[in-house]
């Protein structure tokens, strides 16, 4: 049963555009399945690896402006004169830019800043990310500073002999990021199940035992680093070309931390935790927004954090499939369950 | 070279403002190894408070002062009592997650309670500025300057002068061997968090009235006193003070002389510079992070 568990959900929400029409809570599971992707990307680094990047919107913000840079265009001029003109690309090649350029920064953000640990690694993220934000905010020649780069145009797809498919209306941008997301799953899934994965969660256990076995600590963190930026810079071009405007916004802090809950909330660690914090949370502002301001929503955003990690610190996903396996008797782990104990 | 003067009166009192947010934030994590992520939310709370008693009740500003200051005391002491105490001995990443959520709530809050209008505080100084030769400084500043050393001066006396001081610094060598020796720690962990608080309370209702008061200025308030704690080196008061003065002289000359967008770069590149060629600070002791 929990084999097809993923197979299942992944119908299941592949069919809301058929019965759900109503475009405000389309827009909903839009910007969520975004957002769901980026706290996935984070989960690899904080759930599987234990390092809290808290610069993770960094990696967001740079696909998202990467995407809408590459495919609208741009034309600076350089320290002493030298001129760099860019002319349109198409969109989907915008999107395989955002990838690399994040994950490119995602190398060197995990290879300067893996020498620390703890608060100071928190801190060095935190800090790359303000930097990116006061860059974007002030580089007015590239990014229109505070102005926001407009008029974005929608993700679309090149198919070989059928031409160009825009993904335009709400139900087509539902599926292109519901594709992004299962892609993603998958991508991680295997990492985290695979050899390199092992090598993350046993350093994520104990560092020094780790490294005393041969485990290569920093090339796994980096690796680690490079994938997940690499996905967030996927979310943040689908951020971009869906709401077709960015502005430096999109670096502040408190993305991070909508980030941050979700994956906590939901469970660190786990495959499914950011898709069940993630969609918590994204739906938590739909159901309040009738009665509740925003600074009230993130009141209860902020309690809501506090709350978890005194209650439910290891998230919900691990305290229901607790509460499942209770009623199961003990069984010789076989091969299979061991591919699940890695799985969490 | 008269800029580079103002440049430099400038940076001095900012300088000492910085510092008070430093020690506050480096007594608090050297002692208790939290990263406060409201540290700057109390800085802000300082400064509103200093708005809600001295303009809207009406009091004397001085006395709105040293109100705001006991204001941020005790609600340090409750936020340690109520959030901290409960999950001591929980991992560094667990209680910074809970500061986070913490200064969340106390943000929104105020965002909900003052508005997001910027508010301001007349003082009882008066408006033509102290000349001296070419140089300018206001009243107010210069005001704020001498009461940031005093507090810098009561702090470091507090630390190395008193018997909590005394069982403060033993807790931070270590800490079992402070409790063998009958140093009541919950006790010492509320005073360095009720002590921190105070701290960066004062630092915002002295500059507040020197800009404005807004919900927003507690947000980059965190990240500079952490700037200010890793240039001075964990746990270190003098660190603390000189790490404020060096942030503020990178500031003030990246404002004036690369541009002032980049002002608040500043401090993220020094932090981002320190611990990569030299974590451990710049006036390192034998703190080894970890």
């Amino acid at each position: 049963m929990r084999r097809f568990l993923p197979r299942i959900a992944l119908l299941a929400l592949a069919s809301v555009p058929m019965w759900l029409h109503d475009p405000y809570l389309l827009n909903a599971f839009i910007t969520t399945g975004i957002f769901i992707v980026a706290a996935m990307s984070l989960n690899l680094l904080l759930g599987y690896t234990g390092q809290l990047s808290l610069g993770h919107v960094a990696f967001f913000g740079i696909g998202a402006y990467t995407s809408a840079l590459v495919s609208l265009g741009f034309d600076v001029e350089l320290i002493g004169g030298f001129r760099v003109i860019h002319e349109r690309w198409p969109v989907w090649l915008g999107f395989i830019m955002a990838i690399l350029v994040s994950g490119v920064c995602g190398y060197i953000v995990g290879k300067l800043s893996f020498r620390v640990r703890g608060a100071y690694f928190v801190i060095v993220t935190i800090s790359f990310a303000e930097v990116v934000r006061l860059v974007a905010l002030n580089w007015v020649e590239l990014t229109q500073g505070p102005l926001a780069l407009t008029s974005i145009p929608p993700m679309a797809l090149g198919l070989p002999g059928l031409g160009e498919f825009e993904f335009f209306s709400k139900q087509a941008n539902f599926y292109l990021v519901l594709g992004v997301a299962a892609l993603s799953y998958v991508i991680i899934s295997r990492l985290v199940n695979s050899r390199i994965g092992r090598a993350m969660v046993a350093l994520k256990e104990n560092e020094s035992l780790a490294v005393s076995v041969g485990i290569d600590v920093t090339r796994y963190l980096v690796l680690a680093a490079v994938i997940s930026a690499g996905i967030a810079g996927a979310a943040g071009s689908l951020y971009a070309h869906y709401l077709k405007i960015i502005d430096p916004d999109v670096f502040l802090f408190l993305y991070t931390v909508t980030m941050v809950i979700m994956v906590i909330t939901g469970g660190k660690g786990t495959l499914a935790g950011p898709i069940v914090g993630g969609l918590i949370f994204g739906f938590i502002p739909v159901a309040a927004r009738s009665f509740a301001t925003p600074e009230i929503q993130w009141i209860v955003y902020g309690l809501f954090m506090i709350v978890i990690v005194f209650v439910l610190p290891q998230g919900i996903v691990p305290a229901i499939e607790k509460w499942f396996s209770v009623g199961e008797k003990p069984r010789v782990p076989g091969p299979a369950d061991a591919n699940m104990q890695d799985a969490r | 070279m008269t800029e580079f003067f103002q440049h430099m009166i400038n940076m001095v009192i900012l300088g000492s403002t910085y510092a008070l947010l430093g020690i506050g934030l480096t007594l608090i994590f050297g002692i208790m190894r939290v990263v406060n992520f409201a540290h700057g939310e109390l800085y802000a709370f300082g400064a509103y408070f200093l708005y809600f008693v001295a303009v809207l009740l009406g009091f004397d500003f001085f006395l709105s002062l040293l109100i705001s200051i006991a204001a941020g005391c005790i609600l340090g002491a409750l936020i340690e009592v109520l959030l901290l105490r409960p999950m001591r001995g929980a991992d560094i990443d667990t209680t910074m997650l809970i500061m986070i959520g913490a200064m969340i709530v106390m943000q929104n809050t105020e965002q909900y309670v003052w508005g997001g209008v910027a508010k301001s505080v007349s003082t009882p100084f008066p408006e033509t500025p102290l000349v001296i030769g070419s140089f300018s400084v206001s009243w107010l500043r210069l005001f704020v300057f001498f009461a940031a050393l005093v507090l810098i001066a009561a702090a470091y006396f507090l630390i190395h002068r008193t018997k909590l001081g005394k069982a403060m610094r033993a807790t931070f060598q270590d800490r079992d061997t402070a409790s063998l020796m009958g140093v009541n720690i919950q006790a010492i962990y509320m005073a360095t968090f009720a002590i921190g608080s105070s701290l960066a309370a004062a630092a915002g209702a002295l500059l507040g009235p020197v800009y404005v008061i807004s919900p927003q200025m507690g947000n980059i308030a965190s990240l500079k006193a952490f700037a200010i704690v890793i240039l001075g080196g964990l746990g270190s008061i003098g660190g603390a003070t000189v790490g404020g003065f060096i942030l503020a002289f990178s500031e003030e000359m990246g404002a004036g002389y690369i541009s002032s967008g980049y002002r608040d770069a500043m401090g993220f590149l020094l932090i981002i510079a320190v611990l990569l060629f030299k974590p451990t600070g710049l006036f390192a002791r034998s703190e080894r992070i970890g």
